[in-house]
């Protein structure tokens, strides 16, 4: 038995996401007594895994992984897991993983856990804790199924670091462009930008910013922060921002480290998205705004006047 | 053409979580249910390319006789004809199996569901219907088009967007952007109560995975107040003492 960890790299970096992943997948492998490999498809990261938990680094070449495709990279992982008794395979829940675990789950006949959240406890049985109804709840998942799919959210575990390399062996895989099931015709990839899911320092506005022309008093805080952007729904709709930016219950969910929003009420469809940040700071003139009861540290107080004042005293710190 | 698509009846958004029974199952006394916000636009979308393209759209919900009402707003939106499999959503695999399983016989060209349910939030349903049925998958969609036999759809990736085509048959998943929810209208409302909704009997059974215990996330301990005059001090506590940057 072997667990097997998905591992997304972009630009020839792996993800942050993917460290975290491998780190799970070194902890859950330890419980078991067994070993944990890294499987890179396509284009794989600079870093040396086993810095990070893996025992082993698969990385599987060809020309079919060019563009992404559910199917095949389904199939693959599916072929690498049955060719190294690879029973339990972790990937993180980002959009590419969300579209490969669910396939994956049906060819290895697997049962699938996904919004993952903590370690699993293997002490009476296969448990694992899983986000439910929208941030505003968890539960306790039992998995009665030998082969399993897990999907963990990111920034939801710790990256381990060890003092180890691991040897890296290339993989030839039966899939072609046969399989090959859609068409990729356009991507378009932001530059230059943090992509808000994988943040771990965000700044977020609503209406309370009154029109689109003052954000850049948000960008400027977070560009001196280093952190990304976000908006409450109205603010999207409205297209003062782009609609990825969009948190909250019908938008995307975060978990960064700090979550700093000015302006935003604190519906209860926000906090949906944005809860389980670590923490969250609250700027608003209202004292009563329910998002106050949701924050470590608030600051009654007009945004226009408390913003340009943080981003000049991270300026000062930062030299 | 023919359209399915998979409606899941959740809690509205406001609803404020409970369990009961030592915490083993979700109180749904009081609690208002909707359809689930992004199988609204994959329903609102749907039908619109039914529209212009004189074809048929079917919804199924595997869910307990409470849902019928949820079902009827979605015909009063414009859906021809309702499917109700007869059974607690138990699983993501198991409401996977009961969709696939009806439609594996009735040939449809398009299935679409939402990028998740705002419950369960497993994202999952959708990638095993299309790999049960061995179709494509685009997932997290935010423009649908539909032109002989092929969909051609924008999606959100990491980090950014992509354009992507598929032959029919294949199932999508909404994103937000997808469209503005249709709002039924009152013929639409009157329409509804003859259309028909069948009730089907649940096939196979699952039990990969099982709830056995919910918790409430930990609620704050309280928020320490700034004072306006001193807000830079937030920045040294997130600097000093958070250690955030
Ligand atoms: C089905 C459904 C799904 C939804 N999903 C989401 C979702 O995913 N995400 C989401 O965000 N919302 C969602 N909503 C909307 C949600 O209910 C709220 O309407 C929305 O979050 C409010 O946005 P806001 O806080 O920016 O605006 P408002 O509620 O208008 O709040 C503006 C705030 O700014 C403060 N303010 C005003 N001026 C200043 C100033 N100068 N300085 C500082 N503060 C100031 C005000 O005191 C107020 O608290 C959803 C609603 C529904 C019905
Ligand atoms: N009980 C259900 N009945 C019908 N469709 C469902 C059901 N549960 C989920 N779905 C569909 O599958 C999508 C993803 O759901 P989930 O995997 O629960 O996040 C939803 O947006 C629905 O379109």
């Amino acid at each position: 038995m072997a667990v097997l960890v998905f591992s997304e790299s972009d630009n020839g970096k792996y993800k942050k996401s993917s460290f975290e992943a491998i780190s799970y997948g070194r902890d859950l492998a330890d419980q078991l007594s067994t070993t944990c490999i890294a499987v890179s498809i396509g284009n794989k990261g600079e870093e040396n895994l086993g810095q990070y938990g893996a025992h082993k680094e698969i990385n599987v070449q060809g020309d079919v992984y060019q563009d992404f495709n559910p199917n095949t990279y389904a199939k693959t992982l599916s072929e690498l897991s049955s060719n190294n008794d690879g029973q339990i395979i972790v990937l993180s829940q980002t959009y590419t993983g969300k579209s490969i675990a669910p396939i994956l789950a049906i060819k290895q006949d697997a049962a699938l856990v996904t919004g993952i959240i903590g370690m699993v406890n293997t002490s009476d049985g296969f448990k694992v804790k899983t986000t439910v109804f929208s941030n505003k709840a968890v539960a306790h998942v039992q998995v009665n199924q030998a082969n399993k799919i897990l999907s963990i959210i990111p920034n939801s575990y710790q990256v381990n670091i060890y003092e180890s390399k691991s040897e890296i062996i290339s993989h030839n895989i039966n899939v072609s462009k046969k399989d090959l099931n859609t068409k990729i015709l356009k991507t378009e990839k932001e530059t230059g930008k943090i992509p808000l899911t994988e943040a771990e320092l965000v700044i977020s506005a609503g209406r309370g910013l009154k029109a689109a022309e003052n954000w850049n008093l948000v960008e400027d805080l977070s560009e001196a922060l280093g952190a990304a952007t976000a908006c409450s729904k109205p603010v999207s709709d409205m297209e003062w921002r782009p609609h990825s930016e969009h948190v909250g219950q019908t938008g995307i969910t975060i978990k960064p480290n700090l979550y700093i929003a000015a302006g935003i009420s604190g519906a209860i469809q926000h906090l949906a998205g944005v809860s389980s940040s670590k923490v969250i700071c609250v700027i608003n003139t209202d004292p009563e705004a329910p998002f106050f009861k949701a924050a470590d540290y608030g600051i009654v107080g007009d945004a226009f006047d408390i913003l340009p004042r943080l981003t000049k005293r991270i300026r000062e710190i930062k030299g | 053409m023919k359209i399915l698509v998979c409606v899941s009846v959740v809690p509205d958004t406001t609803t404020k979580i409970t369990f009961k029974d030592n915490d083993t199952i979700f109180d749904k006394s009081g609690v208002q249910f909707i359809i689930n916000p992004y199988d609204e636009l994959a329903l609102t979308r749907a039908i619109e390319i039914a529209e212009t393209n004189s074809g048929n759209v079917n919804v199924i919900t595997v869910g307990e006789v409470d849902c019928d009402p949820v079902i009827r707003k979605a015909l009063a939106m414009g859906a021809n004809e309702a499917f109700r499999v007869d059974a607690q959503p138990i699983n993501a695999f198991f409401v996977a199996q009961q969709i696939a399983h009806h439609a594996k016989n009735n040939s449809y060209d398009l299935i679409l569901t939402g990028r998740e349910s705002i419950d369960y939030n497993g994202g999952m349903v959708q990638g095993l219907i299309a790999e049960i049925l061995n179709y494509p998958i685009i997932n997290v969609v935010t423009e649908l088009e539909y032109k002989e036999n092929t969909i051609e759809a924008n999606r959100d990736i990491d980090g950014g967007k992509e354009t992507v085509s598929s032959a029919v048959p294949c199932v999508v998943s909404a994103q937000k952007d997808l469209c503005e929810p249709r709002i039924p209208n009152m013929r639409g409302i009157m329409m509804a109560r003859s259309k028909p909704l069948s009730v089907l009997e649940a096939t196979g059974e699952s039990n990969y995975t099982q709830v056995i215990k919910y918790e409430l996330p930990p609620s704050k301990t309280g928020v320490k107040l700034i004072d306006a005059e001193n807000a830079e001090s937030l920045i040294d506590i997130l600097h000093n003492e958070e250690k955030l940057f």
